[in-house]
């Protein structure tokens, strides 16, 4: 076991690894927004589905620039969790919207998902 | 007892104990032990999120997001949350150099970025249960306070923390246990941005999408 | 919808009157006369003992995992006496409410047995007991001093518990849920259960909760980290790696039903609509969610005892454990597949059949790796020098008693035969065949293989065997008609029953309950005799069962730095290598160990749980401010103490070595 790592400075926790996330993040902040905010696409689908890869990368950018995350930090111990946890939420996500979008359409037919008053159909 | 009995039992110790072993330094497990509990934290989040995606629709003839909703003032509060990172960054940065003082000055100015954060999202709740829109009014509003609340309140005694840990360091200075300590909030802080990046997208920007 | 308690409330006493005392119901008023009788002369004996200033240094404070793991079994055996005197009431009720009778249990009490029984026996029984036995071997099995997080583990223990006490407390402050043990909305909204109960369930799992996730993160960062040099994951004792994934299922777990809870408050004291039945509220979502735990939640009960069985079996057969890397795949894979079962527990809500398909096929998968282990353990059975010593004899019991509640199971996972079977007999009969084929015989085999290394002597046999007749049969005379009443249609939870020709199954039941209480009298007995013949049955070798892991290598019981030397591991079974290489225990060359320092601050914060609890419960809310203010404070007072090691001294050592050392001459 490697016990004796004093207090060493994890990869990427220098200045320039700080500031490359730093850069990164606002970058990956700022275009959603832009898009959301200026009505840049015609289709909002479009527009979910980029602002959503957006955020799935800027995670990915926080967990390497500021978590430090690698495959080396206590022997991958940090990695391995990290990955199970996010299998996990993805299952209790989908999982629920798929278990409770079967149950309302079909225990509610003609009742869809309540729809807006601002929304014109 | 005769002298090769006992260098017998000297090899056999050798190969089935580790003789000359050092004390274990408590607290080498700090940091991992944090990670799973945050990695625990993560799924009470996923909670909160799957409940907000299932009834987040659900306006019950009350508002929804785009009557609430104002995005300059969530591009503001995400800027004040990405700042703080920054500078927490740079808090650690100084410690790993050992400058105590440095990493107090950053300490306090993401303290600071912080409690602007919290200003904002208090004055925004404020304003919406001004506004008729309280926590009660339907389930997509519960679902609305609760997920984004918790973030907040995650934030809150992140803040309660830092404060804590300044004036830990001013007492005992960059000791080991001071550094693991450190590297904990660094932690929980930069893990409450990427949950951030969660809630902007799929609460904030999502909505107005609706 | 949004009902402002604190407008109906009395400022100073809050809900709480007079008339939360249950006066009126005479069980309790004698229960509460017994219990208070049974507590005075409890505290009578300790101050006449002057064991005060003893219990509170040596036990309280304690931060030894052992003594903590002592501490859980404790708690674990006194909340089985409780939770089963629910289960004896509800069979007896059940045996006369036929035809006119009411039986001698009114609804509201009724209701109120039924849910205390599963929640108690699921958090306050089995979860202390399966935590206990983790806390007290995981540590010695890998070789290490103690565990991540002494205090934590402290404080873990205190909190859970701080959540019995709760639920203890509810008995005669007020009443508890009478919603069944997950406490479905709305009938646990405010509006269908305006009373305490179900506030008193939701803080007594809170608080419990917050004990069991922690001890989940310290077990896990313990053998994560802790291991023994030379121990790699493929050498680890099969124990500690159900003790892993059992971990990791807590910590991943738990959270779930932290946050259900949390949303399920709210709808409560604040009024929002999560799982309300109007303003876009869902309460099957509720369902989904306290599923989403409460799946692996049974998996975090049975893994930990799938490993017991596992030492038992290899160490009673005298052979290595067969199989040893399927073992821990199964494990692995149970642990995966337990997080995508959930929905079988509602097929019948209406999801469909593509959802419904989806999760019937993952729960039958789930059967594959768990039939693997039963293989395993016959073959490492066959062709081994079997001793049916008592915790073989719990193993094979479990075998055939687990065997048929999978089948059941698997039937179960049949979403049109659980159209029929949800939610009757049948199911309880399903639950419990495998709660108590597994679980309970588990822990029984774990107890009495552990018992020697815990406290130095063995259980007495005969007693053990008297228990253990009692419990095999009992089980089946109690279980078995309720297989057959579920197969006839008869829905759980009911008080009255109107046919009396379902009255002879009622009856069985209920002598085959008895029975188990003779099961756990005999136990209670076997703990009494043994330790009045604790000289005949001493064992003063460390190995009575001659084992194979680590845990056997140290004196029972270990001291308190468990290794002098931390072991350097070559195999698999350690111990058993160790033993076959000719090892010598060494006698010199001590050092001073570092150990950590006994504390109260968890005990304390435990208390001050308890009354915000109990404030929050009654709407005391000064009190519950107060008290948070206190947790919180004293919790950050907490973090300026830096000062939490000293050295046990070489003396010290040298002289629990030395002592050791003669009782193995002694032997010889």
């Amino acid at each position: 076991m490697s016990a004796h790592d004093h207090a060493a400075a994890p990869p990427h926790a220098t200045l320039r690894g700080y500031l490359t996330g730093f850069v990164l993040s606002v970058i990956l902040t700022a275009i959603p927004f832009w898009l959301v905010m200026g009505g840049v696409l015609e289709s909002k689908q479009a527009t979910a589905f980029i602002i959503m890869a957006f955020a799935a990368v800027q995670m990915i950018v926080h967990m390497i620039y500021f978590l430090h995350m690698s495959r080396k930090s206590e022997e991958g111990w940090t990695l391995v969790s990290l990955i199970f946890t996010l299998i996990l939420v993805v299952i209790t996500l989908a999982g629920s919207l798929w278990v409770m979008y079967h149950l309302n359409s079909n225990m509610m037919p003609g009742h869809e998902t309540s729809v807006s008053p601002n929304e014109p159909f | 007892m005769s002298h090769a009995l006992t260098d017998a039992q000297a090899a056999a110790r050798d190969v089935f104990h580790d003789a000359h072993e050092h004390d274990h330094e408590a607290g080498g497990s700090t940091l991992l032990g944090f990670w799973i509990y945050l990695m625990s934290d993560c799924l009470i989040f996923a909670v909160l999120f799957a409940t907000y995606g299932v009834v987040g629709g659900n306006y019950a003839a009350g508002p929804g997001p785009k009557d609430l909703f104002d995005l300059s003032l969530v591009a503001v509060n995400t800027a004040m949350l990405l700042l703080s990172s920054i500078t927490y960054g740079f808090a650690m940065l100084a410690s790993y150099r050992k400058q105590i003082g440095a990493t107090q000055l950053w300490l306090a100015v993401t303290g600071l970025f912080g409690l602007a954060f919290l200003g904002i999202e208090l004055y925004e709740f404020a304003h919406m249960i001004h506004e008729g829109a309280t926590p009660q009014r339907s389930a997509f509003l519960s679902a609305f306070f609760t997920l984004v609340g918790t973030h907040g309140l995650h934030v809150t005694f992140g803040i309660i923390w830092l404060v804590t840990l300044m004036i830990q360091l001013g007492r005992h200075g960059l000791t080991r246990a001071n550094e693991r300590r450190l590297a904990c909030l660094s932690l929980f802080w930069h893990f409450l941005d990427v949950i951030w990046i969660g809630v902007f997208t799929f609460v904030y920007l999502m909505g107005m999408l609706r | 919808m949004a009902l402002d308690p604190s407008s109906l409330v009395d400022p100073i006493f809050g809900r709480l009157s007079l008339d939360s005392l249950p006066l009126h119901e005479p069980i309790l008023v004698a229960t509460f006369a017994a219990v208070a009788i049974g507590g005075m002369a409890l505290l009578a004996v300790v101050t006449r003992q002057k064991l005060w200033g003893y219990l509170w240094a040596e036990w309280i404070t304690s931060i030894d995992h052992k003594r903590i793991g002592i501490m859980y079994m404790i708690l674990g055996i006194v909340m089985l006496l409780r939770g089963f005197a629910d289960a004896i009431m509800m069979r007896l009720q059940q045996a006369m409410a036929f035809g006119g009778s009411e039986g001698y249990l009114n609804a509201h009490h009724y209701d109120q047995i039924f849910t205390a029984h599963g929640v108690i026996m699921i958090f306050f029984v089995a979860m202390p007991l399966v935590t206990g036995l983790m806390n007290y071997i995981v540590p010695l099995q890998i070789g290490a001093r103690d565990v991540a997080f002494p205090f934590l583990n402290n404080f873990s223990f205190w909190m859970t518990t701080a959540g019995a006490v709760l639920v203890m407390i509810s008995l005669f402050v007020g009443e508890f849920a009478r919603t069944g043990w997950l406490a479905y909305p709305p009938l646990s909204g405010i509006q269908y259960s305006p009373d305490v109960g179900v506030d008193y369930y939701i803080w007594a799992l809170q608080i419990a909760g917050v004990g069991t996730l922690l001890s989940g993160v310290n077990l896990l960062a313990t053998i994560i980290k802790m291991r023994a040099p030379g121990m790699t994951l493929m050498k680890m004792p099969v124990f500690t790696w159900t003790a892993l994934c059992t971990n990791v299922l807590i910590v991943a777990a738990f959270p779930v039903l932290t946050a259900v809870l949390v949303l399920l408050s709210l709808d409560r004291y604040v009024g929002t609509n999560f799982f309300t039945s109007d303003f876009g509220g869902s309460p099957m979502m509720y369902v989904n969610l306290i599923w989403i735990w409460g799946h692996p939640e049974v998996y975090i009960l049975i893994l930990p005892i799938f490993g017991i069985f596992s030492e038992v079996t290899s160490t009673f057969s005298g052979k290595k454990l067969f199989g040893y890397s399927s073992m821990v795949y199964a494990t692995v894979v149970i642990t995966i597949l337990s997080y995508i079962v959930w929905l079988h527990h509602f097929f019948t809500m209406g999801s469909g059949a593509s959802v419904n398909s989806f999760f019937g096929i993952t729960t039958m998968i789930i059967s594959i790796p768990t039939g693997a282990k039963i293989f395993n353990w016959l073959f490492t059975m066959y062709r081994g020098r079997i001793r049916f010593e008592l915790p073989m004899m719990w193993t094979v019991a479990f075998m055939l008693t687990f065997v048929i509640g999978g089948m059941t199971g698997v039937l179960l996972a049949v979403p049109p035969a659980d159209f029929v079977l949800h939610n009757s007999l049948f199911l309880v009969a399903h639950f419990h065949n495998v709660i108590i084929g597994g679980v309970v015989f588990g822990l029984f085999a774990g107890i009495v293989y552990w018992f020697p290394k815990a406290f130095g002597f063995r259980l007495d046999p005969f007693w053990g065997k008297v228990s253990f007749w009692c419990w095999v049969v009992g089980f089946y005379i109690a279980f078995m008609p309720l297989y057959v009443l579920g197969l006839m249609g008869v829905t759980r939870r009911l008080r009255y029953f109107e046919d009396p020709s379902l009255q002879i199954w009622f009856v069985i039941a209920a002598f085959g309950a008895v029975l188990i209480l003779f099961g756990i009298l005999a136990f209670l007995v076997q703990i009494y005799v043994s330790i009045r013949r604790r000289h005949e049955l001493r064992d003063t070798s460390g190995d009575p069962w001659d084992g194979r892991t680590l845990e056997w290598s140290t004196s029972s019981p270990p001291p308190a730095y468990n290794f002098a030397f931390t072991p350097i591991i070559h195999d698999g079974d350690a111990w058993w290598d160790m033993k076959q290489r000719g090892y010598q225990r060494p006698q010199s060359g001590f050092r001073a160990i570092l150990m950590p320092r006994n504390t109260g601050a968890g005990f304390v914060l435990a208390v001050l749980c308890t009354i915000f609890g109990f404030a929050m419960v009654w709407y005391l809310w000064w009190l519950a401010i107060a008290s948070f203010v206190g947790i919180v404070g004293y919790a950050l007072w907490h973090t300026f103490n830096y000062d939490r090691e000293f050295h046990l001294s070489l003396d010290e050592v040298v002289r629990a070595e030395n002592e050791r050392t003669q009782l193995l001459a002694a032997r010889s």
